[in-house]
């Protein structure tokens, strides 16, 4: 069976969904799932993080848009290159300079891209600091949030991330 | 020499062993790791940077309820002896300590602790909100942390991304910045040969295990440190009941482990954790890899009522007071490297001397 997505690689991964009531069976291919952060068991790799930053360099080229290892981050000037050699980003900003292979990166190192714990919310800025530099998108109210919410179910939307979208979706339903 | 008295039972009140399970378990960690938006991290920022990070938290930790009275310590002014002993009361990790093998201090680097919770500046992140709890507490411990978390974002503004959540220095961290770890002792399943299943068996489930120091520290006297390996994908809740389920399991194991030692093979057991006594009672020299080992037996033999006049108490107190910093502090002079061994026999007998028999 070819993949539902590319129509070239084998599917290997099989996930089924209820949507709406309605049970779709999706066939992916690991390349595809992993896209649409469907982890497979054996996806979840756990070595130490010097070998995925090593593997990192390797894969690079092969990375959809993934900015070149020479770019560097406007805010902080770090590159790639840095990360790789001491394992720590510059700033917070990184996060959005190198989104592609960081996503891929903590994909394999988490076993998943989206943070569902506590949302921080803003409630009051620290003299000094510049707001705009925040990459968040704080809420005025602490914790869940329906704002939050759908600006959350938007981003899973926009990522093809339906599994996500679907329990946002459902949360969201029970709250309204 | 800094004054420690300064603190709530001197910082140490996670080794009262008054906490849930205290036989097997000695301490609950839980960190999370935070840092301010719109700065860099620590590895790139400036020496200004970092002093400037420390006013405005402790300014934050000031106004609150929890950090209101806090003591504060500067780790970039105090002596080597001074730092080793607050990592060796589990306060600061041996980064901020500057006991890394570089053994350069940051400068800025420091740590504000008030009773059992407190949190750590320009460590890895900017700041590494901290709580220590006896035994195994894993509810009780988030609980405070997660308070002092809430009253510090409510005054500082934290790096914080929709979709991955809370950014730390490494991708490690990132998402909850939490990692909870639990302090172990699990002799019977180190005799039975049967724990590198299980540690195995944990490393299946995303948990991973450090040695009684935490990261890079080996395991002696077979105490393990059990903690979450992921931050991201799970909520807080999520990866504190995963790991309290495990960590349980773990215990079963343990005291399984020890009713199978007691059954078949119940004079060796015995003459071992009373071998181990007589070492710690009467020895004129110990390392401190043998007395963490004798330690590891007298605790096996309270545990399974074999010595009954000896207090978890005082074994824990033996744990961290027979190290380097401790032995200096106690008599007042650094030791050399060849007396260290002598002073160290010295102080466990003289604390079993005086405490034994007083059980608690």
């Amino acid at each position: 069976m070819s993949c539902d997505q590319c129509r070239e690689r084998e599917a290997v991964i099989h996930l089924t969904q209820i949507v709406n009531e309605q049970v779709t069976t999706l066939h992916l291919c690991e390349r595809c799932a992993a896209e649409k952060g469907v982890e497979s068991p054996s996806g979840v790799v756990k070595t130490p993080l010097g070998s995925f930053l090593a593997a990192m360099g390797k894969n690079l080229p092969e990375t959809v848009s993934a900015p070149p290892s020479g770019d560097t981050c406007a805010r902080c000037g770090g590159s790639l290159q840095d990360f790789r050699e001491s394992g720590r980003l510059g700033c917070p900003e990184c996060y959005r300079s190198f989104e592609v292979p960081l996503r891929d990166l903590l994909r394999r190192l988490h076993g998943s891209t989206h943070h569902v714990g506590e949302r921080y919310a803003e409630r009051g800025a620290e003299p000094g600091a510049d707001p705009g530099a925040d990459p968040g998108a704080p809420a005025n109210e602490p914790r869940v949030e329906t704002a939050d919410l759908r600006e959350q179910l938007r981003l899973a939307v926009e990522t093809e991330n339906f599994e996500l979208a679907a329990e946002l979706r459902d949360r969201l339903r029970v709250m309204e | 020499m800094i004054d420690l008295s300064l603190l709530a039972d001197g910082g140490v009140g996670w080794l009262d062993a008054s906490g849930p399970s205290s036989h097997l378990v000695l301490s609950t960690r839980i960190r999370l790791a935070r840092n301010l938006a719109g700065r860099v991290f620590q590895g790139r920022n400036s020496e200004t940077e970092r002093e400037d990070i420390l006013s405005v938290v402790e300014r934050a930790a000031r106004e609150s309820m929890l950090l209101r009275q806090a003591t504060k310590f500067r780790l970039d002014r105090l002596d080597r002896t001074d730092r080793q002993l607050l990592h060796e009361r589990h306060l600061v990790s041996k980064e901020l300590a500057g006991l890394d093998a570089d053994g350069r201090v940051r400068s800025g680097a420091s740590v504000l602790v008030q009773d059992r919770i407190g949190v750590m500046l320009n460590e890895e992140d900017h700041l590494r909100i901290q709580g220590l709890h006896s035994g195994f507490a894993l509810e009780a411990t988030y609980a405070e942390v997660d308070r002092l978390d809430s009253e510090l974002g409510q005054r500082l503004a934290f790096a914080f991304h929709p979709e991955f959540g809370y950014l730390t220095s490494c991708p490690t961290n990132v998402g909850t910045g939490l990692r909870a770890s639990v302090l172990i002792h699990l002799p019977g399943l180190v005799l039975t040969k049967e724990i590198s299943k299980v540690l195995q068996g944990l490393a299946q489930v995303g948990l991973t295990f450090r040695g009684l120091y935490g990261e890079g520290s080996e395991v002696v006297g077979n105490f393990f440190q059990l903690s979450n390996q992921t931050t991201l994908g799970s909520s807080e809740h999520e990866l504190l009941d995963h790991l309290g389920k495990m960590v349980r399991q773990v215990m079963d194991y343990e005291e399984q482990a020890r009713q199978v030692l007691l059954r078949d093979a119940p004079a060796i057991i015995e003459d071992k954790v009373w071998r181990a006594y007589g070492l710690l009672r009467y020895a004129r020299a110990l390392s401190f890899e043998e007395a963490m080992n004798l330690l590891s037996g007298v605790r096996l033999g309270v545990g399974v009522s074999l010595i009954p006049d000896v207090a978890m108490y005082t074994l824990n107190k033996l744990l961290v007071y027979t190290q380097p910093a401790h032995l200096a502090v106690a008599e007042g002079v650094a030791p050399t490297e060849g007396d260290l061994p002598i002073r160290r026999a010295r102080f466990v007998r003289k604390v079993l001397e005086s405490e034994v028999g007083r059980r608690g």
